[in-house]
């Protein structure tokens, strides 16, 4: 398979063709996720577990402070479900590359790549698929915490929306970026310590910023330099019908950073790691 | 017909998204010396009017023209001027005056002076003290029954709520109720009288009629330890369905079936929550927060707190004018 004579062809495809590659991936990756039960069972018991027993035995935590998007004193279940929502995305962006590490070892990858279609618009796609699966399950996490008292104001959950968008694409492109550093499964592991938990725990997912801050200085630059302490704020501020311009602006800019790195890096020609026949993929 | 549909749709989203009616509420701040108004179109507080020492009781006169509030280091009752807000004047109450209720004319002010062991009587036309009851150690809270025959006095110290006969101004009964009673309440059909004691942590239930404990409403807030629940300020929806109680230091507002007795929800407010007031159309319920500085706003039919706004020091006691 040559990128060149993708792109020779590349720009003669009409929108219909376009929008049947999107179909099909995304298609592809909803069939996968609704055959994977324990999947998504796993993607919704790891954040329920955090909000029935982390968040119940730290409930007197808060409660001491007013901070934005909030507008009064708040239980720390109520706190931290954004942050668990961005975690569902987090795990799920992982779980994506872990997944088109698995499809180039199996050499399902090749299949998807031979498309004519130019290489970015694959990736994109894949990315889109990955970010619908976020949704599901996080749509799924908020039914389930409405009922553990945690209810935004109902225009909180259509608001949400283009926000989860936006951090489902930031946390698949990282994903996806990462994914093509890694030259075999069983790496993945690394992935869990250096890079999920990291992001999750040096974050506002858990604890408000100030609250870091009174603790740790250098830990609080670490967590506002976090693009995930933004997502989780965008989502935070968007569930209360509220705009944070700044966690955009980053999310966006990481976003595009994130997506431009995976594009070269998934570029056999530039690639950042030169694969070997090993992979199966050229 | 679907031009109908159409126009009714509209008429009902349009009731339904136009804003509550604005009121006025006045808010007393115990150690910065001040009274805070929050317009509760925008929940702002928009003036602040410097009293006396130690303001706590606060309670519109019934033409809705002053408000009255009891400056317990001055030994006075101050007048409001709620056109201008400044105070115009001073009622002469007994040593500490800390809660005070008036009859249905708005013609007599009951005021229970903390330091004093009295609830005085005071004449709010002439302005003028008519005299004084002797009552239990360290009275506070004051309620006055419907029909306004009897006059509720609770006394901290000796534990009873002291029924007083308005015409003879006699105690004529006194009831033994959990320690530390802190307020008194009526339904508006007299069939309860709901009193709060703060070190007991229970409400007891009275019955008007025979002055005698029906029954106690008890409160479990998991993780919080029981000394922590201290009942202080009651509020009653006008049916008599819903009972709002300050739990003080738990931060929260319990809310009461008060048909059973029991608590059905808890509302997570800011620190030591004290006393509280309903808009006049009920939507909407204040409390105050004494030690966060803040008064917490809770929407009545949802059970939900909604806001909180930023007050003077120590807020204390909350009042709004009634239609």
């Amino acid at each position: 398979m040559s990128s060149v004579t993708v792109n020779r062809h590349h720009s003669g495809f009409s929108l219909g063709q376009y929008v049947t590659c999107l179909n099909g991936i995304v298609w592809r990756e909803a069939l996968r996720f609704v055959h994977q039960r324990e999947r998504f069972v796993s993607a919704l018991v790891r954040p329920l577990v955090w909000l029935f027993i982390f968040a119940a035995g730290f409930r007197q935590v808060l409660g001491i402070s007013i901070i934005p998007p909030y507008e009064t004193y708040i239980l720390y279940e109520v706190y931290i479900a954004p942050g668990l929502m961005a975690m569902i995305q987090l795990f799920n962006g992982m779980q994506s590359s872990l997944s088109m590490v698995y499809d180039r070892e199996m050499g399902n990858m090749r299949t998807l790549l031979v498309s004519p279609l130019p290489r970015w618009y694959l990736l994109f796609c894949k990315l889109v698929a990955g970010t619908a699966v976020s949704l599901l399950q996080v749509y799924a996490f908020l039914l389930i915490a409405w009922f553990w008292d945690i209810a935004p104001p109902p225009i909180g959950y259509l608001t949400v929306l283009p926000a989860l968008v936006v951090s489902g694409l930031m946390l698949g492109a990282l994903g996806m970026l990462i994914s093509s550093g890694i030259k075999q499964l069983e790496n993945f592991a690394g992935v869990m310590n250096f890079v999920i938990f990291p992001m999750f725990f040096a974050s506002s997912a858990l604890y408000p910023l100030w609250r870091v801050q009174e603790g740790s200085p250098l830990l609080y630059y670490v967590c506002l330099f976090n693009p995930f302490t933004h997502a989780v704020e965008l989502i935070r501020f968007a569930l209360y019908g509220q705009m944070n311009w700044i966690s955009l602006a980053v999310v966006v800019c990481c976003t595009t950073a994130f997506m431009i790195g995976a594009i070269y890096a998934y570029d056999p020609s530039r690639g950042l790691v030169r694969r070997g026949p090993a992979g199966g993929e050229a | 017909m679907w031009r109908r549909c159409l126009l009714s749709g509209m008429a009902v989203w349009l009731a339904a998204t136009s804003p509550a009616l604005a009121f006025v509420a006045y808010v007393s701040n115990e150690k910065s010396n001040t009274v805070s108004v929050i317009d509760t179109d925008k929940w702002i507080v928009t003036h602040t009017i410097k009293v006396g020492q130690r303001p706590r009781g606060i309670e519109f006169t019934k033409n809705g023209k002053f408000v009255l509030v009891a400056v317990g280091d001055d030994d006075k009752i101050e007048v409001i001027d709620t056109a201008t807000h400044q105070v115009v004047d001073s009622l002469p109450s007994g040593p500490d005056p800390e809660l005070f209720t008036q009859d249905a004319a708005g013609k007599l002010l009951y005021v229970a002076n903390e330091n004093d062991n009295t609830v005085t009587i005071i004449d709010l036309e002439k302005r003028v003290r008519l005299g004084d009851i002797q009552v239990g150690v360290e009275p506070e809270g004051m309620a006055l029954s419907p029909d306004g025959k009897i006059l509720i006095n609770t006394s901290e110290t000796t534990n009873m709520a002291h029924f007083i006969d308005t015409a003879t101004r006699e105690i004529v009964a006194n009831v033994l109720v959990d320690a530390r009673p802190r307020y008194a309440e009526f339904k508006r059909d007299s069939s309860e009288l709901w009193v709060s004691s703060e070190i007991g942590g229970t409400v007891s239930i009275l019955d008007p009629a025979k002055r005698t404990i029906t029954g106690k409403i008890e409160f479990n807030i998991p993780g919080l330890r029981r000394e922590a629940i201290q009942p202080v300020g009651i509020g009653i929806t006008k049916d008599g369905k819903t009972g709002f109680i300050a739990l003080g230091p738990a931060n929260r507002v319990a809310v009461v079936d008060a048909t059973t007795h029991k608590v059905t929800k808890y509302l997570l407010v800011g620190q030591r929550v004290w006393h509280m007031a309903f808009t006049p159309d009920e939507k909407y319920l204040l409390v105050t927060n004494g030690v966060s500085n803040d008064v917490s706003v809770i929407d009545v039919s949802a059970q939900k707190v909604i806001k909180t706004i930023q007050v003077g020091e120590l807020p204390w006691g909350i009042t709004f004018a009634q239609p």
